[in-house]
């Protein structure tokens, strides 16, 4: 339903957000026991789960890279996480987003390591509210790192984008449905500010662009910083965290 | 597909049971630990997560205006699927249901249908026009064993706690605004059990289902009724083996409603 407003004027967001102003965002590393890695995040009301199995045999064989590990993230949508039902199985837009995710994480990953396999990325969306697939990338990377794959850089990501007469970071599901709306996830390797994920979809100035890529990477940035975050609660500076080991040798002991 | 499990695993998990012990050291009629949250997906119309020892779904129930069936013109509809994601085990892959996913689901659909639970007649909006079409989706988050009675549990709660929205004048719905919940006349849940080394275990873990002879399932209520049987994974019981897991089975739903009830969740 499109809402009337004019940022202009407001000089605030319809959910009382600044312009350069991110949702809340939450990440907790390491939910999925049964997987190398993985992450759980919540950024406003998009809630998506990410696992990481591999490096593992490339499957189907004619898959496999002799030269480099393969990176496969399946993006996937439960059937309840969006308003209409969305019917099982994967349509286009999830075979879409899982190319261009899988895309920018290969760009982080040092897949030459891993010659003939496969590392499978699967992200879960379990509920939404625009920006579904920067969420899962921030939580595949998270999970990747979880995992223990070498890679040069995270990726950081974010939507970004104008709505209702203004430039804005992170659009919510009001702002993509404004008259004006221009939506863009970018991704970067935020040590680098390489960019490794980029779209649009709206009408855009040249002069607009400058500065909605400005606004992009300090939205990247920003989620860098909670993705740091949530790998340093598992894993203190470099080593990971040593009570669950204390407590075993001090079974062993006993 | 992959697989996951060493032969010798499974062959410790057989030798300890021929000794009535279990790899994690539970009794034979003991289910894992049980913790249900709900509420989790605000664009469902119910959802709920269920943890059943390291095993752990999520369900969440959309419902959608439909035309009934040309066979029953003033009763809705409810549909249960279940999907093993890939993220939830090394094991599992995306494409194609498998038969594994599609047993799943439909025990649990009978678990609830069949018991009468839900009186399709209230899913009636205008007879012979619109009805309610509920659809519940059950996912695995992480397989370790049964998702038969965690997708249950899940399913059940869901329902319970429900919310259905409001519907205007030409029976669209209105976005954002809700009035009542699909209530259940009874309270169906189901137990599921393997043999393995000629034993009979409560809620099998993964490496128990992997080593199990047979498996069986039973949806019991709370008013005394059995709603819906499976016996599945080859091999076979005797009357006296299905008798005792009839009897755990009213046992183990009976201990699980009054936990479910004691959080609220019922």
């Amino acid at each position: 339903m499109e809402k009337k407003a004019d940022y202009k004027k407001s000089k605030k967001r319809l959910d009382d957000r600044k312009m350069d102003e991110l949702r809340p965002l939450k990440i907790k590393v390491g939910v999925i026991p049964n997987a190398e890695g993985s992450a759980y995040l919540e950024w406003g009301q998009n809630k998506v789960y990410a696992a990481v199995y591999g490096p593992r045999e490339a499957l189907p064989k004619h898959t496999a890279n002799s030269l480099k590990a393969v990176v496969k993230v399946e993006y996937r949508m439960t059937a309840f996480s969006v308003p209409e039902r969305k019917r099982p199985g994967p349509n286009r837009r999830d075979q879409e987003i899982s190319k261009v995710l899988s895309e920018a994480l290969a760009e982080a990953v040092f897949v030459e390591q891993f010659p003939n396999t496969e590392i499978g990325v699967y992200v879960e969306v379990v509920d939404s509210n625009a920006g579904s697939r920067v969420a899962c990338l921030a939580a595949a990377s998270c999970a990747l790192a979880d995992a223990g794959i070498p890679m040069k850089d995270m990726v950081a990501a974010t939507g970004v984008g104008k709505a209702y007469g203004e430039l804005v970071l992170d659009l919510n599901k009001d702002e993509e449905d404004a008259p004006d709306a221009v939506d863009i996830p970018i991704a970067i390797l935020p040590n680098s500010e390489e960019i490794v994920l980029l779209q649009m979809d709206g009408l855009l100035t040249k002069k607009e662009w400058e500065g909605v890529v400005r606004l992009g990477i300090k939205g990247c940035k920003q989620v860098y910083e909670v993705q740091k975050k949530a790998l340093q609660e598992k894993f203190v500076l470099g080593e990971a965290k040593t009570k669950d080991l204390e407590e075993k040798v001090k079974g062993a002991k006993e | 597909m992959r697989s996951a499990v060493l032969e010798n695993d499974i062959q410790r998990v057989i030798e300890l049971a021929r000794k009535g012990e279990r790899v994690d050291g539970r009794k034979a009629d003991e289910m894992r630990p049980l913790k249900v949250e709900i509420g989790f997906a605000e664009n469902a119309e119910g959802s709920a997560k269920v943890t059943l020892g390291e095993t752990v779904v999520l369900a969440g129930l959309k419902v959608e205006v439909g035309t009934p069936y040309p066979d029953s013109q003033d009763e809705g509809s409810i549909s249960v699927g279940a999907e093993a994601l890939p993220l939830a085990h090394a094991e599992y892959e995306s494409g194609r249901p498998s038969a594994y996913e599609v047993e799943v689901s439909r025990v649990i659909d009978r678990g609830l249908r069949e018991s009468k639970a839900i009186d399709f007649k209230e899913l009636c909006i205008k007879e012979g026009e619109a009805v309610w079409v509920a659809y519940l989706d059950i996912y695995a988050l992480n397989g370790q064993g049964n998702l038969f009675d965690a997708g249950s549990i899940a399913a059940l709660v869901t329902f319970q706690n429900s919310k259905m929205p409001k519907i205007d004048k030409e029976n669209k719905i209105v976005k954002g605004e809700y009035s009542g919940s699909i209530k259940l006349k009874r309270l169906p849940l189901l137990t599921t059990f393997v043999k393995v080394g000629g034993k009979i275990f409560t809620d099998p873990s993964y490496m128990e289902e992997k080593a199990a002879e047979a498996r069986f399932s039973v949806a019991t209520t709370d008013d005394d009724y059995m709603s819906a049987m499976q016996k599945g994974h080859g091999g076979s019981f005797t009357v006296d083996e299905v008798n005792y897991m009839i009897e755990e089975g009213f046992k183990n739903t009976e201990k699980i409603r009054k936990q479910l009830k004691k959080d609220k969740l019922l």
